[in-house]
């Protein structure tokens, strides 16, 4: 690993302060702001977050290597951290670092578009069954109560097994189909409160037809619960990624992610720590960002301190 | 007469309560006439059904638990507004039928613009660009009466003023210029200034646009100052119905006479300027059950017999044509028994 790529990851550092900085003071301007960076864990979030998040885009201009790069299995398979592998390497010689980096790519862009993906669906049927009540309601939210009876693990495992290599975007779209259900209840939970509010009334009375009050009068005044939920739902995913690719049935094996790491680790746990450890303190430190984050944004975006309907 | 605008014959909007309470009739047969360029004023106590009747013109009650009863009749300008299909209802709501709700405080999407609530209507039914329902919302603004409104048109609810969030309330309704405002309370929630200013406002505007009113309040000066005509509603039904200058000058029943003398007046003689205000004992009684006979009867200084078994049609008072002043009371077939008990 030459100066150039030591100076990158120092240029990654200084990209997340600076915008761990930027997202201060922006938020020391307005009151939600100022609660979001109360929360002790909201601020070092952001940075953890935004560093990962950089490390993720310039992947190429930070990592030393290709990380599918096999210098030599035999003679190069896990050697410990040095300064020319800064994580060590793994059983097959590749760099564990750029495997990292290049890592962040994969198990953050999961995370983000199965998320993504979730949350459309998760609000969609829950404005549609707490506006519309009735059967509506009760159908959706009874196939919710199914949705959320299954254990989640085991339906992915059986849907990932029909393919012998899950291509990335069917792992992406089986997560988020999956995971849409807690948060078509927090939607619906809340468009039922909303619903019998005057400014819906007020909307029905100008001729706005109920697509046009679902989802331009209501869903935006549910969107705090909903970001909170997203925030929290990424780390959930990630989790979720990690672990079906810990078992072999995620990303498949040559591209870097960060449960497929552990994964190729464990057999020499022992011997070599590093293979296994610095991609799950990777997954741990992000998740914690997450919900630190998360945890922010719910004390930043809770109307009941707001002291007012708005 | 000119023909009527808004006709509502034997209007009735129950509500199915829970836990078998019974059902409430909240409107219980309810007819009467709006005429285009007038204002008509709708006066009663609070739960005397007068938000229902303005909300089941539009079909805004809420489905279960209310529904308006078979046998209901509601046309405007020749069509029966209780069997149009959504979509022919929704092109008259906000367009030729627009409404201004009590509460400006939560009446207005916290998450949108003025601008935006008040082109909303303009997009909705004229299919106007965003720019130009932009347009059209500051010019609503200068309308009605808000300074700088090239830029109060980008300000949330929460940066206006409880008299402003009145204005673009009114603004939203007048945008597509319709022939009929119904005007819940309008300035119930506003401090009396503003109020003044808020009537002043739709005085003008109804000239300047001339559109017909109704003008729901429970607060007779606004109905003196505005109204051509008004309704007293009781329990689910009109009372009384008259010219305003008539019903003020010439209170027949007893609800009404009550209401009248309920209110401070600066021209009372001194000696009733200085006693106790009048107050009408009790209160409306639920709307799950309404008291047979005449519904007013329990509070009325001069029920007798008849009043408890026999309800009262809407008799005519026999001033002017027939049908301008009518009175759902006994008293007028025995205008000698007008005279309080001790």
């Amino acid at each position: 690993m030459n100066a150039w790529k030591w100076l990158a990851l120092a240029g990654a550092l200084a990209a997340a302060l600076l915008v761990a900085g930027a997202v201060r003071r922006r938020a020391l301007g307005t009151a939600a702001g100022r609660r979001f960076l109360r929360h002790p864990a909201s601020t070092p979030g952001v940075f953890v977050l935004a560093f990962f998040v950089t490390l993720a885009l310039a992947a190429p201009l930070v990592a030393p290597y290709d990380p599918d790069w096999m210098p030599g299995i035999v003679e190069l398979q896990n050697r410990p951290p040095s300064g020319l592998h800064p994580l060590g390497t793994d059983v097959y010689s590749r760099d564990v670092w750029s495997r990292l980096v290049y890592g962040a790519r994969i198990s953050l862009g999961i995370g983000a578009l199965a998320m993504l993906v979730a949350v459309t669906l998760g609000a969609a049927v829950g404005a549609v069954a707490g506006y519309f009540r009735r059967w509506v309601d009760a159908a959706l939210m009874r196939f919710v109560d199914v949705g959320l009876a299954l254990p989640r693990i085991f339906v992915l495992l059986m849907v990932v097994a029909l393919w012998e290599h899950v291509p990335l975007a069917v792992l992406v779209l089986v997560i988020g189909f999956t995971s849409w259900f807690g948060t078509s209840r927090l939607v619906r939970a809340e468009v039922l409160s909303l619903r019998e509010r005057e400014f819906v009334a007020a909307a029905r009375a100008l001729g706005a037809g109920p697509r046009r009050v679902v989802f331009r009068h209501v869903l935006p005044n549910a969107a705090a619960p909903i970001i909170v939920s997203a925030a929290l739902g990424i780390g959930n995913v990630m989790l979720l990624e990690a672990g079906l690719s810990f078992l072999g049935l995620g990303v498949p094996s040559p591209a870097p992610s960060w449960g497929s790491m552990i994964f190729d680790g464990t057999e020499k746990m022992a011997v070599a720590p590093w293979t296994s450890v610095f991609p799950g303190l990777a997954i741990a430190v992000v998740v914690m960002a997450l919900n630190g984050i998360a945890d922010g944004l719910r004390d930043a975006l809770d109307p009941r301190r707001e002291g007012g309907a708005a | 007469m000119t023909e009527p605008l808004l006709r509502v014959r034997d209007l009735k909007t129950y509500f199915v309560t829970e836990q078998g309470s019974g059902t409430a009739r909240a409107v219980d047969g309810v007819s009467f006439e709006v005429h285009p360029g007038e204002t008509l004023g709708i006066v009663g106590e609070s739960g005397c059904g007068k938000t229902v009747t303005s909300l089941s013109i539009l079909r805004l009650i809420p489905e279960p638990p209310g529904h308006i009863r078979p046998g209901s009749f509601i046309e405007f300008e020749g069509r029966n507004l209780l069997t149009l299909a959504p979509k022919e209802l929704r092109a008259i709501r906000g367009n030729q039928i627009a409404m201004v709700f009590q509460e400006p405080m939560t009446s207005l999407n916290p998450v949108f613009t003025a601008g935006d609530q008040i082109g909303e209507a303009a997009v909705v039914h004229q299919g106007l660009s965003r720019k130009a329902a932009r347009r059209r919302a500051i010019d609503m603004l200068r309308l009605v009466g808000i300074p700088d409104p090239e830029e109060r048109v980008d300000h949330y609810p929460h940066q206006l003023s409880g008299g402003m969030r009145q204005r673009v309330m009114i603004a939203m309704a007048l945008i597509c210029h319709p022939k009929l405002l119904i005007a819940d309370e309008p300035t119930t929630a506003l401090d009396v200034t503003i109020q003044a200013q808020i009537l002043e406002l739709l005085d003008r505007l109804q000239a300047d646009l001339g559109m017909a009113v109704m003008l729901i309040t429970h607060d007779l000066g606004v109905v003196a100052g505005s109204a051509d005509r008004v309704i007293v509603m009781y329990a689910g039904q009109i009372v009384e119905q008259a010219p305003t200058v008539e019903l003020f000058a010439r209170p027949l029943h007893p609800y009404s006479e009550g209401l009248m003398a309920s209110v401070p007046r600066i021209d009372a003689p001194p000696r009733q300027r200085h006693g106790r205000l009048h107050t009408i004992p009790g209160q409306v009684p639920a709307a799950t059950a309404w008291p047979p006979g005449c519904r007013f009867h329990p509070r009325c200084p001069y029920a007798w017999d008849r009043c408890r078994q026999e309800e009262p049609p809407l008799l005519d008072a026999g001033t002017g044509e027939p049908g301008t002043h009518t009175v759902r009371c006994w008293l007028l077939t025995e205008p000698r028994r007008r005279t309080p008990r001790p």
